[in-house]
C-alpha cells in the first residue's frame, strides 16, 4: 500500500502598514493613557521599517486609541523611575467566542533588570527570573528566544485572531547575538538544551528543518539587527504537546503552580480542550524612554480554547471551576499585578450573557485593531474574593451566540493532484477588507523530500497574475536543508489570492521514514501578517503522502539485485576467461581407473 | 511555431545534404561506394522525414506532457523540467547548483539559455544528427570490415569451410540505413525525444565521437570523448576502444615495449585530457564556481536521489543498510568501469564491437539509466545481424524486453496511482528488464566470439573420432 507521510511546510504572511508595532501581547491596561507617551514607546520599539501608510480612521481605531497592549505595559514600566528591580505580573484574559467556545489566555511577565550580554559580566544572582533560562541565554549568547508548543489548530474562521498565533506542534525561533561566530553550532546545542528544559523533542531540530528567513522575522525587542545570519527558525509540526511539557513550563514561574493564576493549570483540564498552546518569549527591552538601561523580559503565555458547549450537556454556561476544576484564592505574592479580564465587548448591555460576580471595574484596550471592553478583576484586592475567600467567575449565556466572525485576513492551504508522484501546493489567502489592499509577506518552508519546482510558481488574484514584488528562494539540499520561499505579495481589497507551486515526491531510504508511515504525520504551515498592528497567520498543517518502499524487503532486495549483477558479471567473466573448444567426452570411469593402474605398472595405456 | 518547425526541417535537410556531399567527394575515386552513397540518399531522406513527422506530431499532442513525466524516460539527471527549473533559478539570481533539483552541466545551461524557446527543434535535430552520425559510422565500418575480410581471404587466414560466414556487400548494403532506422524509429528514442530528455544530446555526442573515431580524426575524437565524459562521466570507458581503433588504423601494434605505442597513447590521452580540462575550465568561468562538480558528478556517483527508474540502483539503495551504503555504492560504480580492462584485452582486434559492448554495459549498470540510453546501443544491433545464427536466446530476450516495456507503465500506475500494488512490483520489472538486457549483450558477445572462432577453426568441427563436434567454453 502506498504509505503516507506528511510534508512539513510553513507559510508566513506578514502585512506591513503604518505603525509597525511589535506584536501584541496579552497585557491589558486601561486605554486612556497619554498619547504622547505612548508614541514615544512605540518609537522605541519599532523595527525601523515603518511604512507611512495612512489608515482609515473609521475602520481602524485612531492612532491615539491604538495602544498595543504590550506597549502600554512597557510604557507603564518605563514610567517607573526605580527600575533596578525585577518585576512579575500575571493576568488571565477570558473571551467568550462567538462559536460558544471559551478562550482563556494566561500571561506571566517577568522583567529582569540586568544586561548579562555585556563583556565580562557574570550574573549569578537570580530572583524572579528562572535560572535555567538565564544560564541558557548567557551561555549561547541568545538575543531573543521564542518557543511555542501547540496542540490543535487555531480556527481563525470561527474564533477570530488569537492574541499570539502559533503553529501546531513546536515552533522555535532565536536571534543570536552578533558576536556569535558559529551560529549553527550554538543553535544545535541550544535546541538540545531546550529539549531538556521543556521535555520536548526539540533535539529533532537539525539542519534539515532549520531555515534562515530573510524578511519574515524581525527582532521583537531592542535593536535593529537585520542580519538574518543570526536568525534561526524551525518548526516541528509532529510534536505532541502534553503534560510533560506543561510541568517544566510551570516550574519557570516564580510562584510555581502553588499560588496565583497558575493554580488553575491542572493538566487534565487544560489538555481536554480544542486548542492548547503554551509559549515562552524572551527579549531585551528598554527600561525607560532614553533606553539608558536594558532589561530582559520573559513572557510565558498559555492559551486554551475550551469547548464547554458540547461537554456541558447542552447548557451554555461556564465558570472558572468548570473550566479548570479550581477556583482562585489569592494572587501570587511575588506579583506586582495580578488581574483577570473578561471580554464583554459584544455584551455591553448584558443581553448576551450574564457575568457574576459583577465588577465595577471596566477596562478598554485596542487589540489587533479592535477596541475591546473588559471587566477587570484585580486579585490583589481582598474584596475580589468576597466572603468565601475564593473567586469563581461564572458566566451564563442568555441568548444564542452571535454571528460568525469574518476575519479580515485568513489563509488556508492544501495539496492538489493525485497519485504519489507529483502534486501541487495551493495556498489561498483571503483579504476580506472591502477597500484596502494589504502587502503580505508569505513564507513557506518545505522539507527537502518534496522537490519544489519554482518555475511553476503562480500567484493569482481575481483571476489575474499577481507578480510578487520580492522573492527570496533557497532551494533544498537533499538531507541537508529545506526549501525556503519568501514572497511579498500585494493583496487587492476583497479578494482571494492563490499561490500554487508544483512539487515532486521523493522516494526515501527505508530508514528515513518516520515510524509508522502508513499513518500520517503532520506538517505545518505558518503565515503572518501585520497592519497597524502586526498579525501573523499560520495556515493549517499540510499532509503529504510519500511513496514508500517495502520495509520488510531489505534482505530480499539486496540478494535479488546482487544476483542480477552477478549474472551480468558471471556471463561476461565466462566469456572473457574461457575459450571455445571441441567437446570431447571424457572416458568412462572404469577405463580411467584401468589407465591409472596401467600407468603405475608402466604398461601402455588404453585409448 | 509551425513556420519555425518547417524552417528547422529545411535546415535539417541542408545538413543532411552537406554530409552527403562530403561522403560523395570522399567516395569519388571509388565508383562502387559512390554508387552506394547516392542510391542510399533517398531512403535516408525518407526515413528522416518520417522520424521528424512522428516527433513533431507527438510534440503537438497531449501525450507529450504525459511522456515527459514518465520515470522510465526521464531521470533526475536529464529531465527537461529540471533544465527549466535551473534556468528559472538562474533568473532568480540563485545558483542552479545550490539546490538539489538541477544536475545538468554548465554548458547545458548555456546551450538552453539561448535555445529554450526552440527546445523541440533542438531535440529533433539532435536525434537526426545522431542517426546520421551512426549511419555514416556504420557505413565506414562496413567498408573497413569488407576490406579486412578481403585481406584475410587473400592471405588465407580463414579456414576453408567458413565461406558461408563471410559477409557480402549485398548483405551489408542496407545495414547503415537499418542502424539509422533502429535509432530514429525506436519507440525508446521517440519517447526520449518527446520528453525532451537531455539524454538525446548525450547520445548525439557519443554518436559523433564514434563517427570521428571511425573516420580517423584523433583530435575531434578526443574532444568529443571529453565532451561526452564531461556530460555524464561514464563514457570515460570509451577511451580504450577509441585508442585501440586508432592503433589498429595506424598499424601500431599493442606492445607495451614499443615507443610508438606509448607515443600515440600519450598523444591521444593528451588530446582527451586537455580538452576535458579546457571544457571544465570553461564551465568554471561561465558560472564562476566549482559547485557543479559535486552537483553533477557527485550526484552521479553517490546516488542520493532514489526516484525509481529502469536501473538497478534506486531500490537497492533505498533498501540498503546504512553502514553498507558506501561499500555497495563503490562496488556498483566500479562494476560499470571494471569491464573495460578485460574486454579491451579480449576484443583488442575488434574495437568497434568493443565500443558497442561498453555503451551497452554503461546503459545497463549506470546509476540513472533511461530508455534513451538503451536506444543508443540497440541501434547497433543491425550492424551485428551476421551474428544472428549464433544467438542462443534472442527470442526469449526479445519477449522479455517487450513484455517489460509494456509492464513498466502498468505496474507504475498500480503502485503510484491505484495503490493496489507496491514498490516491489515495479522493482521486479526493472530487475527483469535488466536481466533481459544482460542476456542480450552477453548473447551478442558470445556470438561474436564464436564467429571469430569458427572463422579460424572452420565452421563444421569434427571430433577426434570424426563425428560432429559441439563447441563448449572451457
Amino acid at each position: 500500500m502506498a504509505a503516507h507521510r506528511c510534508g512539513l511546510s510553513l507559510v508566513c504572511i506578514l502585512i506591513f502598514s503604518s505603525l509597525a508595532h511589535p506584536s501584541s501581547c496579552d497585557t491589558l491596561e486601561k486605554a486612556n493613557d497619554n498619547t504622547a507617551e505612548k508614541r514615544s514607546i512605540s518609537e522605541v520599539n519599532t523595527d525601523g521599517s515603518v511604512a507611512g501608510e495612512a489608515l482609515n480612521e473609521r475602520q481602524w481605531q485612531s492612532t491615539d486609541a491604538e495602544v498595543d497592549r504590550s506597549d502600554s505595559t512597557t510604557h507603564s514600566e518605563a514610567l517607573t523611575p526605580a527600575a533596578a528591580r525585577d518585576e512579575f505580573q500575571e493576568e488571565l484574559v477570558i473571551r467568550p467566542l462567538h462559536s460558544g467556545d471559551i478562550y482563556a489566555s494566561f500571561q506571566f511577565r517577568t522583567l529582569w533588570d540586568t544586561d548579562f550580554l555585556q563583556e565580562g559580566q557574570k550574573v549569578s544572582h537570580y530572583r524572579l527570573f528562572p535560572k535555567s533560562l538565564g544560564q541558557v541565554l548567557s551561555k549561547f549568547s541568545v538575543r531573543e528566544l521564542h518557543i511555542s508548543f501547540t496542540q490543535g489548530f487555531w480556527r481563525t474562521m470561527q474564533w477570530g485572531q488569537p492574541f499570539i498565533p502559533s503553529p501546531p506542534g513546536a515552533e522555535l525561533w532565536v536571534w543570536f547575538h552578533d558576536t556569535v561566530s558559529d551560529v549553527d553550532g550554538n543553535w544545535k546545542e541550544l535546541t538540545n538544551v531546550l529539549s531538556g528544559i521543556f521535555c520536548a523533542s526539540l533535539n529533532f531540530i537539525d539542519l534539515t528543518n532549520t531555515v534562515q528567513p530573510s524578511a519574515s522575522f524581525k527582532p521583537l525587542g531592542l535593536g535593529n539587527a537585520t542580519d538574518h545570519r543570526f536568525l534561526r527558525y524551525a518548526t516541528l509540526p509532529r510534536e505532541i504537546v502534553c503534560t510533560e511539557n506543561l510541568t517544566p513550563w510551570k516550574k519557570l514561574l516564580p510562584c510555581g503552580s502553588k499560588a496565583g493564576l497558575a493554580v488553575l493549570m491542572k493538566s487534565e483540564k487544560l489538555f481536554h480542550s480544542s486548542f492548547h498552546s503554551q509559549a515562552v518569549h524572551i527579549r531585551p527591552i528598554c527600561q525607560d524612554e532614553q533606553c539608558s538601561s536594558k532589561a530582559w523580559e520573559l513572557r510565558q503565555t498559555l492559551n486554551v480554547v475550551f469547548d464547554l458547549h458540547t461537554s456541558g450537556q447542552g447548557k451554555k454556561e461556564w465558570s472558572l471551576f468548570k473550566m479548570f476544576s479550581r477556583t482562585l484564592t489569592e494572587a501570587c505574592p511575588l506579583a506586582s499585578s495580578s488581574k483577570v479580564y473578561v471580554d464583554i465587548t459584544d455584551n455591553p448591555e448584558g443581553e448576551l450573557f450574564e457575568l457574576s460576580p459583577a465588577t465595577p471595574l471596566l477596562g478598554q484596550a485596542v487589540v489587533l485593531g479592535d477596541r475591546r471592553t473588559y471587566s477587570v478583576y484585580d486579585l490583589s484586592r481582598a474584596e475580589t474574593f468576597g466572603q468565601l475567600r475564593s473567586f469563581n467567575l461564572l458566566l451564563r449565556w442568555k441568548g444564542d451566540s452571535g454571528d460568525m466572525l469574518r476575519p479580515l485576513l485568513h489563509a488556508e492551504r492544501y495539496v492538489a493532484g493525485f497519485g504519489l508522484q507529483t502534486g501541487e501546493i495551493h495556498t489561498v489567502i483571503y483579504n476580506n477588507h472591502p477597500y484596502r489592499a494589504f502587502p503580505v509577506l508569505l513564507m513557506d518552508s518545505v522539507p527537502w523530500y518534496l522537490q519544489l519546482y519554482i518555475h511553476t510558481l503562480t500567484v493569482t488574484s481575481k483571476s489575474r497574475d499577481n507578480k510578487p514584488s520580492y522573492i527570496h528562494y533557497q532551494p533544498a539540499k537533499d538531507r541537508h536543508r529545506p526549501h525556503l520561499l519568501e514572497m511579498l505579495i500585494q493583496l487587492p481589497p476583497h479578494s482571494m489570492t492563490e499561490v500554487t507551486v508544483q512539487f515532486e515526491r521523493a522516494l526515501l531510504k527505508w530508514t528515513e521514514y518516520t515510524p509508522d508511515p502508513n499513518h500520517d504525520l503532520t506538517s505545518i504551515v505558518p503565515v503572518k501578517e501585520e497592519s497597524s498592528y502586526f498579525v501573523r497567520v499560520y495556515t493549517e498543517p499540510l499532509l503529504v503522502n510519500l511513496p514508500t518502499p517495502d520495509f520488510s524487503m531489505p534482505y530480499n532486495v539486496i540478494c535479488l539485485t546482487c544476483t542480477v549483477v552477478a549474472v551480468g558479471y558471471g556471463s561476461f567473466y565466462n566469456l572473457l576467461t574461457r575459450t571455445f573448444q571441441v567437446d570431447e567426452p571424457s572416458p568412462p570411469l572404469s577405463k580411467r581407473l584401468a589407465n591409472l593402474i596401467r600407468r603405475m605398472r608402466g604398461v601402455p595405456l588404453l585409448t | 511555431m509551425d513556420g519555425t518547425l518547417f524552417r528547422s526541417v529545411n535546415k535539417f535537410f541542408i545538413i543532411a545534404f552537406c554530409l552527403d556531399i562530403k561522403s560523395y567527394k570522399s567516395f569519388m575515386h571509388r565508383p562502387d561506394s559512390f554508387f552506394l552513397a547516392t542510391k542510399m540518399a533517398a531512403p535516408l531522406t525518407l526515413l528522416l522525414i518520417v522520424a521528424v513527422t512522428i516527433r513533431a506530431v507527438l510534440f503537438r499532442s497531449s501525450l507529450a506532457e504525459l511522456i515527459s513525466a514518465r520515470v522510465e524516460v526521464v531521470s533526475p539527471l536529464n529531465a527537461w523540467k529540471r533544465v527549466v527549473e535551473g534556468l528559472a533559478l538562474l533568473d532568480l539570481g540563485v545558483s542552479p547548483y545550490s539546490g538539489d533539483v538541477f544536475h545538468e552541466t554548465p554548458l547545458m545551461i548555456y546551450l538552453f539559455h539561448f535555445t529554450v524557446d526552440y527546445a523541440e527543434i533542438v531535440f529533433i535535430v539532435t536525434d537526426g544528427i545522431t542517426a546520421l552520425a551512426l549511419y555514416l559510422s556504420i557505413q565506414t565500418y562496413n567498408k573497413d570490415v569488407f576490406r579486412k575480410q578481403k585481406y584475410a581471404l587473400e592471405s588465407d587466414r580463414y579456414s576453408a569451410d567458413c565461406l558461408e560466414l563471410l559477409r557480402s556487400p549485398k548483405e551489408m548494403f542496407y545495414i547503415p540505413l537499418k542502424v539509422a532506422m533502429f535509432y530514429l524509429l525506436n519507440p525508446f528514442t521517440i519517447l526520449s525525444c518527446v520528453a525532451k530528455s537531455t539524454c538525446g544530446l548525450n547520445n548525439a555526442i557519443i554518436a559523433l565521437f564514434i563517427f570521428c573515431t571511425l573516420k580517423g580524426s584523433a583530435l575531434l575524437s578526443g574532444i568529443l570523448l571529453a565532451l561526452a565524459t564531461y556530460q555524464s562521466i561514464y563514457p570515460l570507458t570509451l577511451f580504450a576502444p577509441a585508442l585501440l581503433f586508432f592503433l589498429q588504423r595506424l598499424y601500431i601494434p599493442v606492445n607495451l615495449r614499443r615507443s610508438s605505442f606509448w607515443f600515440f597513447t600519450l598523444q591521444y590521452a593528451f588530446m582527451y585530457v586537455g580538452s576535458l580540462v579546457v571544457i571544465t575550465g570553461l564551465s568554471f568561468f561561465l558560472l564562476g564556481s566549482w559547485d557543479f562538480i559535486p552537483s553533477v558528478y557527485g550526484f552521479i556517483f553517490s546516488v542520493p536521489d532514489l526516484t525509481p527508474n529502469i536501473g538497478l540502483f534506486w531500490y537497492f539503495f533505498a533498501e540498503m543498510f546504512e553502514h553498507f551504503r558506501l561499500f555497495f555504492s563503490c562496488v556498483f560504480q566500479i562494476n560499470v568501469f571494471f569491464y573495460t580492462i578485460p574486454l579491451s584485452i579480449k576484443l583488442k582486434e575488434h574495437p568497434v564491437f568493443l565500443i558497442f559492448m561498453q555503451i551497452a554495459i554503461i546503459s545497463i549498470f549506470k546509476s540513472y539509466p533511461t530508455v534513451g540510453d538503451v536506444a543508443l546501443y540497440m541501434a547497433f544491433l543491425p550492424a551485428w545481424s551476421h551474428l544472428y545464427r549464433f544467438l542462443r536466446n534472442i527470442f526469449l530476450v526479445s519477449c522479455v524486453l517487450l513484455a517489460c516495456s509494456a509492464l513498466f507503465p502498468v505496474l507504475w500506475h498500480l503502485w503510484i496511482y491505484a495503490g493496489s500494488a507496491n514498490s516491489n512490483f515495479y522493482y521486479a520489472i526493472t530487475l527483469l528488464f535488466n536481466f533481459g538486457q544482460i542476456l542480450l549483450v552477453a548473447d551478442y558477445f558470445y556470438a561474436y566470439l564464436r564467429r571469430e572462432h569458427h572463422l579460424t577453426h572452420g565452421l563444421y568441427l569434427k571430433k577426434k573420432d570424426g563425428t560432429e563436434a559441439t563447441l563448449v567454453l572451457k
